[in-house]
């Protein structure tokens, strides 16, 4: 069982942020939400609708009013930028060309990429490959956009960039977000709602200022980066001592 | 229901009704991926333009050994002539299809299973879900349907050069007579015999494209994984290509 008595609403216009060490199930809580997986209990639903009753046009539907940016970016080898940030609306409408390149255009220098349209992505950076599937999942106009775990291994620079853009995409767009994510300094400067998972179950909820002076020992632990709390930092194993020596004896 | 520890027919069986419902998808989807022919076009350019060379180089090498064989077996026999006969039926019916095929599955088919299968990796065919695209219409149909128009147009290149080759040496080197040699070919060589070899490389075409596109689908996203499914995609579609000829040579000869 991953998730057990999870009850989390994101709320419409608001940046909410899935917090929680590595393999606590924030991405499967994405897959759940997108409709990638279903949970053999339980529901999840997205403007009213239950996901997992969904036909698979339905859930095509659905996905048209999300965007989603991936944490590799995942963005399409074999065509270039341009091509690739022009592929839904190339996928889905049959806009003339002079506008599918306008509303290119102005997406990818919304996210300050416009002069490198014609590269492949091969010719990107992480933090370059990033913001391009930021402009690919905002093309449609989306009403949700869901970030998995948008930081990691981006510079300082390219990781301040993100986060700005993704507050203005809230701001000024007025698009409800999700960000799975496990760094807490990141979130707390643009999430509005937070939510600590651990243990497949909510262990805080509530604005990240509200988690920081929290006194639940799992949120102090994780919002404070301490190896010592609930959250174990080793995986479960034999005694270390007795293994080392139980090896050397072993090898006499 | 375990991989690791069922017998060999129950995971070739439970392999060959998987790809058989990869087929049914694939085949539902082939008239709607016609509304974006350029995605055709560029496979069919992918597996059939970027292995001309080697299906070039392959059929004069195998043409001019049939030469040099057929003129060494006739000639104990005073019948020379006959070296374009051999050729001729021996590329038509089954040397061209299938080394063709097997050529195709090495040079194009491992290309498309690593394709897919790096493009699953890395995620891309989920981000393509996420958009609302179906990765089965806008990837796997267009290099399905890439192999399947490609093979025999390969085959039909494979045979021709072969033939060349074959009268290279034939004619050219060991002196058959080039007014003999051909008529006997065109005498021996019948329309059905040609049509056996484009019935062939169709079947081959649609075999190789489908091992090629089904394994990479369903590689595992793990760079091991991607690689044992390129190996699996060479062994499957050879030893298909191999029992397919059988079966239809059998079939051919069975309703002459």
């Amino acid at each position: 069982m991953i998730f057990d008595g999870l009850d989390i609403t994101a709320r419409r216009g608001r940046i909410t942020a899935f917090m929680g060490p590595s393999g606590t199930g924030k991405t499967t809580l994405l897959r759940l939400i997108t409709g990638q997986s279903y949970a053999e209990r339980g529901s999840v639903k997205v403007f009213g609708d239950e996901v997992s009753k969904m036909s698979t046009g339905e859930l095509f539907g659905l996905r048209r009013r999300m965007g989603m940016l991936f944490q590799n970016g995942a963005l399409l080898t074999d065509l270039d930028v341009y091509e690739n940030v022009a592929f839904p609306l190339r996928a889905h409408t049959r806009l003339p060309e002079s506008l599918v390149r306008q509303l290119v255009l102005t997406k990818l220098h919304a996210v300050g990429l416009r002069g490198a349209a014609r590269l492949m992505p091969s010719e990107l950076s992480g933090g370059m490959a990033r913001r391009v599937a930021l402009a690919r999942a905002i093309v449609m106009d989306p009403e949700i956009l869901i970030y998995d775990e948008p930081f990691v291994g981006l510079d300082p620079i390219s990781m301040g960039v993100i986060c700005r853009l993704i507050k203005q995409m809230n701001e000024a767009l007025g698009i409800t977000s999700i960000v799975v994510s496990h760094d807490v300094q990141e979130l707390a400067s643009i999430a509005h709602d937070s939510f600590l998972l651990s243990g497949g179950r909510v262990v805080a909820s509530g604005t990240p200022d509200e988690l920081s002076r929290s006194d639940i020992p799992e949120v102090r632990q994780f919002m404070g980066g301490l190896a010592d709390g609930p959250v174990a930092f080793h995986y479960p194993a034999a005694d270390y001592s007795a293994e080392l020596l139980d090896e050397a004896a072993d090898a006499q | 229901m375990n991989a690791a520890t069922d017998s060999l027919p129950v995971v070739a069986l439970r392999r060959i009704g998987s790809m058989t419902l990869f087929l049914g998808q694939v085949l539902a989807r082939v008239v709607p991926s016609f509304t974006r022919p350029a995605l055709i076009v560029r496979q069919v350019y992918n597996a059939g333009a970027r292995s001309l060379v080697i299906i070039m180089l392959s059929g004069m090498f195998v043409g001019m050994v049939l030469g040099l064989l057929g003129f060494d077996v006739f000639q104990r026999f005073g019948s020379e002539d006959y070296v374009g006969v051999l050729a001729a039926l021996g590329n038509l019916k089954v040397l061209g299809p299938v080394l063709t095929a097997l050529l195709f599955a090495g040079r194009a088919g491992t290309s498309l299973t690593s394709e897919i299968g790096l493009m699953k990796s890395t995620e891309q065919l989920t981000a393509m879900q996420m958009m609302a695209v179906d990765p089965v219409r806008y990837v796997v149909v267009p290099r399905f349907l890439g192999g399947f128009i490609a093979m025999p147009l390969l085959t039909a290149t494979f045979t021709m050069v072969a033939l060349y080759g074959a009268q290279l040496i034939g004619v050219q080197q060991m002196g058959v007579d080039a007014g003999a040699y051909w008529s006997q070919t065109q005498n021996a060589v019948d329309l059905r015999d040609v049509w056996e070899g484009v019935v062939k490389s169709l079947v081959f075409g649609a075999a190789v494209s489908l091992v090629a596109v089904y394994e990479g689908y369903n590689a595992e996203a793990t760079p091991e994984g991607v690689g044992l499914a390129t190996t699996r995609t060479v062994v499957i579609s050879s030893v298909l290509v191999l029992l397919l000829n059988y079966l239809l040579t059998a079939a051919f000869l069975t309703t002459k």
